[in-house]
């Protein structure tokens, strides 16, 4: 099933090849709004957003909604303020817009970087998920995942650009979305006899006791010491933080951006956002109801019970590493409740060796097994009672074992997982390959490059990335999984403002935007190096400033960047007639097929 | 000089548009789902198991961003024909 799911990527990739720097950059304009759409959703949807999400929320309860509402909430004020104007304006890049906006290089070069910096990041995050995918059910080696990922994409993505990228991104779509519900439809079913997950989320539970699914889960919650699950522990402002900067950061990304910029009209680019997020909310609304289902499965038929009567899915991931048990009490029976297993971090004076780790995941002793069979862990235990360690990204992988689906299910959820990785990293390349053939060749270094050099510069820079980033995949650095939760706060902090103004502000002037973007983004990754990299035996709640957490400080960094811009950009003199004539001209949507040709 | 009042007048709508919208946006995901969620628990969606504010949060609101995009999407094209800025 995996295989003919590539075979399919690459017939499409094969069928729609580009010819010129306009198909390679933004598909010549002529992809239509529900395409667009579907291709927008799968370049968002992530390797994160398929494996890992649904078992964030299922361990994080009603807190889990800062990523439902933070990644769907963004293409709202992509729809009404963004998208329109940025097709109208209607160049090829993120920084082609801020360079023009406010006629300046140096601005442009401040956009290309935090666009390249941010997109990397990104991509070696998605290499790394290819590879998960491909170890866990396939059982090949990571590294040999890794490059057959990076080979089907550096095939398409080089050879068709954004083209051949978006109608293979609608085959994705469709894989992935399959791969996530249909088991969701059976494990609901099975749990509430209502088939719809969204539905069945609001039920009763299928026997015949007539509680709602929600309350049997507090229940089960608060009998085991754990929250209950239907509320929050969060701060509400930081939970607001968060929110916002996951929002606003969706908002600033620019590979979301660039998809705007391939529909044919400013009307065009606001339906297709429209059509965006129905097809993301297909899979952010069922996100939800698998996190309830799982969690209340897991919690009915785990705690208590003796290892060797556990079921059979429970040691099969227990092989992966993605679920382990200490027995500390040496009684057989698995004690399930509040807290982590495992000690994260060396204490001062002691150190890890051959046979003592200090890790928040499981490190195995090879091929050494307990008394019931279990794998014995090397880890330090924390103090307390709980025994065991579940990967939030057993959510959604385990889930048709779990529910007792066939094999072909597995399959699919496999060929889901993989879709989504390799969609979001083929928009990513291009995201770098542009920025580096146009904005940076074509505009900066070397003017004069004929059309056919330019086309030849982005597929060899896209060639490039992809081989970076498979590498990072190979070798991630240990900050990467940090790191992108960050490249959102880091968007919020110096696009998201910078453009509004842009277009909202006609008096907005380059000093004004520089300035911002400087002082947003240095204060936002400076708050997030202190407390994730310098000290990070500081990072709770006590220290953050106003309780903001490093997840939620770019929120904090966007109103700086709007307040320091404003008052610049007051005391310094106005931008210059023909800006101000751009800005009247982008803000009204006739004429954005005209402006394409000249500038294409 | 006509066409440049017309297109003012053209924007000065489009941001009423935008403020209520977003006013929406706002208080359905920042208000519904995380300041008053609390309060709104009290409740339940009539028929299910949702306490109302947790519905917010995880369900709720995400539908209220697909309609406003679209009702957003009607009342433009609305108005480009209106001020025959269409394409």
């Amino acid at each position: 099933m995996v295989a003919a799911s590539f075979a399919l990527y690459i017939g499409v990739a094969i069928w729609s090849r580009a010819k010129s720097t306009g198909d390679f950059y933004v598909a010549g304009s002529s992809v239509p709004p529900v395409i667009n759409g579907m291709a927008t959703a799968a370049d968002w949807m992530s390797a994160a957003s398929f494996i890992s999400m649904a078992g964030l929320i299922s361990f994080s309860g009603r807190d889990g909604s800062r990523f439902l509402m933070g990644w769907t909430g963004g293409y709202v004020l992509l729809a009404l303020l963004l998208a329109p104007y940025l097709r109208k304006f209607g160049k090829y890049t993120v920084p082609d817009f801020v360079g023009d906006r406010y006629g300046s290089q140096v601005a442009r070069l401040v956009a290309v970087v935090c666009a390249i910096f941010i997109s990397f990041t990104y991509v070696a995050g998605q290499m790394r998920g290819v590879g998960i995918v491909f170890s866990q059910f396939l059982n090949v080696p990571i590294e040999y995942g890794v490059l057959i990922g990076m080979g089907i994409v550096f095939f398409y993505a080089v050879l068709g650009g954004m083209k051949g990228i978006t109608y293979t991104q609608v085959a994705q779509y469709c894989v992935l979305i399959c791969a996530y519900m249909v088991p969701a439809f059976f494990i609901a079913f099975s749990m509430t006899g209502n088939p719809i997950p969204q539905l069945g989320l609001g039920s009763t539970v299928s026997d015949g006791s007539g509680t709602f699914l929600l309350e049997r889960l507090d229940e089960l919650c608060e009998q085991l010491g754990f929250n209950k699950y239907t509320n929050g522990s969060l701060g509400k402002f930081d939970l607001f933080c968060i929110t916002a900067a996951l929002m606003v950061g969706t908002a600033g990304l620019p590979h979301v951006i660039v998809r705007f910029y391939t529909v044919p009209k400013v009307r065009s680019a606001r339906l297709s956002a429209g059509w965006a997020l129905v097809f993301i909310a297909i899979l952010y609304t069922t996100a939800p109801a698998i996190a309830v289902f799982v969690r209340t499965n897991l919690l009915q038929t785990i705690p208590n019970q003796s290892y060797t009567d556990a079921p059979q899915w429970f040691k099969d991931w227990e092989k992966t590493g993605l679920i382990a048990w200490a027995d500390r009490n040496d009684d057989g029976i698995i004690q399930y409740t509040k807290g982590d297993l495992f000690v994260s971090k060396a204490p001062q004076g002691a150190e890890a060796n051959d046979e003592i780790a200090y890790s928040k995941k499981p490190v195995f002793k090879d091929n050494q097994v307990g008394e019931f069979g279990q794998r014995l862990v090397k880890n330090v235990l924390k103090d307390g009672e709980n025994e065991l360690y579940i990967d939030p990204d057993i959510m959604v992988l385990a889930n048709p074992q779990i529910a007792g689906l066939p094999n072909w299910v597995i399959a699919l959820v496999a060929a889901g997982g993989l879709a989504a990785a390799l969609s979001t990293a083929a928009g990513l390349l291009l995201v770098i390959s542009t920025s580096i053939a146009h904005d940076l060749l074509k505009k900066n270094l070397m003017p004069r490059i004929t059309e056919k050099q330019e086309l030849r510069a982005a597929r060899i820079s896209a060639g490039i990335a992809v081989c970076i980033a498979g590498y990072f995949g190979i070798n991630p650095p240990g900050f990467v999984a940090e790191v992108v939760a960050f490249a959102f706060g880091l968007a919020a902090s110096s696009f998201f403002p910078a453009i509004i103004m842009g277009i909202f502000s006609k008096r907005m002037n380059v000093y004004g935007a520089v300035t911002g973007m400087i002082v947003g983004i240095t204060f936002t990754a400076s708050y997030i190096i202190y407390f994730k990299f310098i000290r990070p035996d500081l990072n709770s709640e006590s220290h953050w400033w106003f309780g903001v957490s490093p997840e939620g400080i770019g929120t904090i960094g966007m109103v700086l960047n709007f307040t320091v811009s404003a008052v610049v950009a007051a005391i310094t003199p106005r931008p210059p007639k023909h800006i101000v004539q751009l800005v009247e001209r982008i803000r009204v949507p006739r004429g954005s097929g005209e402006e394409h040709e000249i500038s294409a | 000089m006509q066409i440049k009042k017309s297109n003012s007048s053209y924007w000065r709508r489009n941001l009423i548009y935008l403020s209520v919208l977003l006013g929406v946006w706002f208080v359905v995901s920042f208000g519904c789902g995380i300041l008053f969620v609390d309060e709104l628990d009290k409740y339940h969606l009539p028929g299910t198991g949702f306490p109302l504010g947790f519905w917010f949060a995880q369900q709720g609101s995400i539908y209220v961003f697909v309609v406003l995009i679209f009702v957003y999407v009607w009342l433009m094209n609305r108005l480009d024909r209106k001020h025959n800025v269409d394409e």
